[in-house]
């Protein structure tokens, strides 16, 4: 995959590692032997959100990260523990205190709701590294975050979809309303309006703050893409809702309509039935953050602080899969890119 | 003989939730070796995590809340009032005793009790509706409560937006953090000693709740009100017996005006020890929800006595707590929601079998004061009672007054 590719080949020269092909920095005498005798003592523990495994999303892009830095690293001992429905911080105070405890020393959080509890339990252990996915609010001399502008990658699955909409009319369909999926919304409007002005936007969230079940439910995601495919005349959907994202899959494929997805290329872990309606994803490169997080702590580059992922870094990037639409609009989406890149295109973040 | 009598009734009342504890354990063992895992490791690891210094903090902690949400809903109970709500309440609640206390401009001094007190009337405003509801239009508080619950989550959302009571910190929304002087004094000086003599050193992070205090104080409270008042004994009637209270001069409407007041008053205080007590200080979008639902079976598991209640928070949270690094030993840490089902369902069949043992021996002990020494069949023994408690003696004086009515009269 591009992103982890493009991610770990910057961690590897940060991390003057030299196998990425890119060739080692001056302080690289390293090989890997040395790596992979490091990589034993690294004990690794990921802390999910609600949820865990099997969002085909977020979540278990964060997993595909781990699995991949297992099989590197050598690793032999991973542990996953996920967070439970209506848990309180101290819940996952002491889900990160048992990962310590228990001697994991690189201990990953994925989801923001994870910054609290790892503010306060993270001076408690100097000597782990800690790490969170989508929150840069934990700061800390044992903590590294990585957050992501999906703004960006939003765009340009916006233009996607406006330039390959047929009706003039595109939707949204975002998990839970929070400032974190307004960010995709904001990033795809922008891309859409860029493409094709006065382009009709149609969007729905599925839940509100607090009630996080829209990023679980497939069968909200369908009721709402649906509404969007029937009523609105909409014929192509930007999905941004982890789990429910399956639903609105579904009924593109009913409706004979096209769908894009977010976070991983969804159209490979898709059910074939509904694999002709996802033409796109935005992506979003969560498990090469976990990837690169683990290479760092391996070789003792890991360094404090947040790191933030654009399209510039091959943090977030998109896919298109539906080869009609690739000859159709590549050329335009790659100036688009090429532009945020550059700094020509300034992608707002917020609706 | 009523000496006796109490210690055989105190005997009953504890044999309910031990029976409970012991068949939920039993069920639990068997469905462990079903899936393969060992049962003496489960709970050894169990036993061990609720020693540590941090789970026992954690256990205190969580039942503290656990508690308060459990008394909210026994209020209700007390006179047959089902208030599902708690949840709605407490997080509206929380929400804007948030807003109140991260409001800029207010002296220090005042702005912990105007948190307490913005939470405690937005918590008896908000299950105010459903009894108003009640009264004026008959509008069953069951169905009014959870509808309440899914509007209290809709108003949280639109006054948590950006602009309104929300401010977005990356990728994060929040109230405005509650400055140092609205914070609930922690029980750390007083607990981390305490703790100390048992050999338990906590993390410095980890703080017994103040609002600990509040917990015992409220139920202490809840006890004297139910139990020493006139409103407790109105309560009680109203619960026993609608039509009986009405007949005796109770005003009903007022009663349940009143305890949905106090019930929502009290859910209010629920989320106060996670407002300004925890790490946030905030009601962000990640504050707990759910707590009120657990509130329902925690009352129901403390038959909804202040004491019963108190160990029942604390049972709970003991089982949250300690299965909670049972995924670290490849065992579902899902065990401890199966095991709070078990215990519950335990609950119900203890009590039930408890109830029936009770009312057969008093009527083994009222059918040999009445001077038949030989055992009499439980049915003959089961129609008595029903007799007595449904008033014989009244009926008896009305067929004696009127012998030709007698037939009426039992009919009636």
């Amino acid at each position: 995959m591009s992103i982890a590719a493009a991610l770990l080949a910057g961690s590897m020269v940060l991390a003057a590692c030299g196998d990425s092909g890119n060739g080692g920095t001056p302080e690289s005498p390293a090989g890997g032997d040395s790596e992979t005798a490091e990589a034993s003592d690294l004990r690794v523990g990921l802390a999910y959100d609600i949820g865990g495994r099997g969002d085909k999303s977020f979540n278990d892009s964060a997993a595909e990260g781990l699995e991949a830095a297992t099989g590197e690293l050598g690793l032999t001992d991973v542990q996953e523990l996920a967070a439970e429905a209506d848990e309180v911080d101290a819940d996952k105070e002491a889900r990160l205190r048992q990962l310590a405890d228990a001697g994991y020393n690189a201990i990953i959080c994925v989801g923001f709701a994870y910054a609290p509890a790892l503010a306060t339990v993270a001076p408690d252990y100097p000597d782990v590294d800690f790490t969170i996915i989508d929150s840069a609010d934990a700061t800390g001399d044992n903590i590294a975050s990585y957050t992501f502008r999906e703004h960006e990658s939003a765009y340009l699955v916006g233009a996607i979809a406006a330039l390959t909409s047929q009706t003039g009319t595109i939707g949204f369909v975002g998990g839970v309303e929070t400032p974190l999926i307004q960010k995709f919304e904001a990033g795809y409007r922008a891309g859409a309006e860029a493409a094709v002005p006065g382009i009709t936007i149609v969007s729905n969230y599925l839940t509100q703050i607090p009630d996080f079940t829209g990023f679980q439910s497939p069968q909200l995601g369908q009721a709402a893409a649906e509404g969007q495919y029937q009523t609105d005349d909409a014929d192509v959907i930007y999905a941004a809702a982890g789990l429910s994202n399956n639903g609105v899959f579904t009924a593109a494929a009913a409706a004979g309509a096209q769908a894009i997805g977010t976070d991983s290329d969804q159209f490979l872990t898709a059910d074939p039935s509904v694999q002709s309606a996802i033409i796109a994803s935005a992506l979003k490169g969560v498990g090469a953050a976990v990837q690169d997080f683990l290479t760092k702590v391996a070789d003792g580059s890991i360094e404090p602080g947040n790191t933030e992922l654009g399209l510039a870094e091959g943090g977030v990037d998109y896919v298109i899969n539906d080869p009609a639409v690739q000859t159709a609009v590549e050329a335009q989406i790659e100036e688009f890119k090429q532009g945020i890149i550059d700094g020509d295109i300034a992608v707002p973040d917020t609706l | 003989m009523t000496a006796s009598l109490r210690l055989r009734r105190f005997l009953l009342l504890l044999a309910a939730p031990v029976l409970a504890l012991v068949i939920s354990l039993v069920a639990v063992t068997l469905l462990l070796l079903a899936i393969g895992n060992s049962p003496g490791e489960t709970f050894q690891t169990m036993l061990r995590t609720g020693t540590q210094p941090n789970a026992v903090v954690d256990i205190v902690n969580k039942g503290t809340f656990l508690y308060i949400a459990a008394l909210a809903v026994a209020i209700g109970f007390k006179m047959n009032l089902f208030n599902i709500g708690v949840d709605g309440q407490y997080r509206l609640a929380a929400l804007i005793a948030a807003g109140v206390g991260g409001a800029p401009g207010i002296p220090g001094f005042l702005r912990l009790p105007l948190i307490l007190v913005a939470a405690v009337l937005v918590g008896a405003m908000w299950a105010g509706i459903a009894a108003v509801l009640k009264i004026t239009r008959g509008v069953n508080e069951v169905l009014s409560t959870i509808m309440l619950n899914a509007i209290a989550t809709a108003a949280t959302a639109y006054l948590l937006q950006d602009g309104g009571l929300g401010v977005i910190t990356g990728n994060s929304i929040g109230t405005r953090p509650v400055p140092e002087s609205g914070w609930f004094p922690s029980l750390d000086p007083i607990a981390r000693p305490l703790l100390g003599a048992f050999g338990l050193t906590p993390s410095p992070s980890k703080q017994v709740y103040g609002f600990l205090v509040v917990a015992v104080l409220l139920g202490i409270g809840f006890w004297v009100l139910v139990n020493r008042t006139r409103f407790g004994f109105d309560l009680r009637a109203t619960g026993a017996n609608p039509s009986a209270a009405v007949a005796s001069g109770i005003n009903v409407k007022r009663m349940i005006l009143v305890s949905m007041l106090l019930s929502g008053a009290v859910a209010g205080l629920v989320g106060m020890p996670l407002l300004l007590e925890s790490s946030g200080h905030n009601y962000s979008q990640n504050f707990p929800t759910g707590i009120g639902f657990t509130g329902i079976a925690v009352a129901l598991l403390g038959r909804n006595s202040p004491i019963g209640i108190a160990f029942a928070a604390l049972l709970w949270a003991y089982l949250d707590v300690t299965t909670a690094p049972l995924a670290l030993f490849g065992i579902s840490d899902k065990l401890s929601a199966i095991m709070q089902a078990l215990i519950l369902l335990a609950v119900v069949v203890a009590y039930e079998v408890v109830r029936r043992t009770t009312a057969a021996s008093e009527q083994r002990r009222v059918a040999r004061e009445l001077g038949d020494d030989t055992a009499p069949a439980p049915t003959a023994g089961v129609e008595m009672s029903k007799a007595s408690r449904a008033g014989m003696p009244t009926d008896k004086a009305e067929s004696a007054d009127r012998p030709g009515t007698a037939d009426t009269g039992t009919r009636r």
